[in-house]
């Protein structure tokens, strides 16, 4: 068995509002942050998992991420996989 | 119909459970049971209400975590069969969530937990949910929501429009939802999903008694 860790990230899909990442990026502003174009905010989730291979691992994140991690209907994600 | 009985359903967060309880039995004397999320047995009962609150800590997102309850799973059948179940604000999410209604609901646009009485019209009343207001179009209920705006592709709305899903729309949209949905149900209409909160308006004692008939419409075939 090899084992993996996986970062996923979730991010809220473009065309849906994120009214967080806008008063994030009020407070920013008001830091005397300058040049902020958008903030948008997301998730990052770390998981250590076990499997035979990596794309055997690749296939449970998937499904992880499509059922569970993500709600499809608002959020993307994506995520990256380092062998330990 | 004596024996008519309610499955309420109880998830570590459940916390309007007994009012919607409260309502059923002591304003419309309909029987109920509290279903505890682990059970899959829902033989006994005739409708399910899924009431609001805060399933699992509202952990993940609203309603993502209670999807895998052994109740949950056991609702495909129950929804099939033509049984009527009520998803009340967390309720809803949960239906969203779970893929019995279409959309998802979350954080409102003003950021803010939003406590209010809201006026709403009645666009449907497929399955019979709405059917008291032929006379009176127009319904207050409470809301009392932090994740209540409901979002949903362009397609999605579209098909919502044509098949008469949108049960209610708010009328000033308090919350920023795609097109003021408030409520909506499934293409065969034994599935409600709504933000407002009908239990809490079943006397006129504490501000009205617009939510009656939605819950008595439990009881319809």
């Amino acid at each position: 068995m090899d084992q993996f860790a996986v970062k996923v990230f979730v991010r809220l899909r473009p065309s849906v509002l994120d009214p967080a990442g806008e008063a994030t990026k009020s407070a920013s502003i008001k830091l005397g942050a300058e040049g902020i174009k958008t903030l948008r905010i997301g998730k990052m989730i770390e998981v250590k998992i076990e499997g035979n291979g990596e794309n055997e691992v690749r296939e449970k994140i998937d499904l992880l991420c499509d059922r569970l991690f993500a709600n499809t209907v608002i959020e993307d994600y994506e995520y990256s996989l380092e062998k330990l | 119909m004596d024996n008519f009985t309610v499955g309420v359903v109880v998830f570590p967060g459940s916390n309007c459970d007994r009012d919607v309880s409260w309502a059923l039995e002591g304003c419309l004397d309909i029987r109920t049971k509290y279903l505890w999320h682990e059970s899959s047995d829902l033989s006994d009962v005739d409708a399910i209400v899924l009431p609001g609150g805060f399933s699992y800590g509202d952990y993940l997102r609203c309603g993502a975590i209670a999807r895998f309850s052994s109740l949950i799973n056991a609702l495909d059948e129950f929804v099939k069969s033509g049984k009527r179940v009520l998803g009340i604000c967390n309720g809803f999410q949960i239906l969203t969530e779970s893929g019995f209604l279409p959309g998802a609901l979350i954080a409102n646009k003003n950021l803010n937990f939003i406590c209010d009485d809201v006026e709403l019209d009645i666009v449907s009343s497929k399955g019979g949910w709405f059917n008291n207001v032929d006379e009176k179009q127009t319904i207050k209920l409470p809301i009392a929501h932090g994740e209540g705006r409901y979002h949903c592709d362009s397609d999605t709305l579209k098909k919502l429009v044509d098949n008469e899903l949108i049960a209610l729309r708010y009328k000033n949209n308090p919350n920023g939802s795609s097109f003021d949905i408030a409520g909506i149900t499934n293409e065969k209409g034994n599935v409600l999903g709504l933000m407002p909160h009908p239990e809490r308006a079943c006397d006129e004692t504490i501000g009205g008694t617009d939510g009656l008939f939605t819950l008595k419409s439990l009881i319809l075939k």
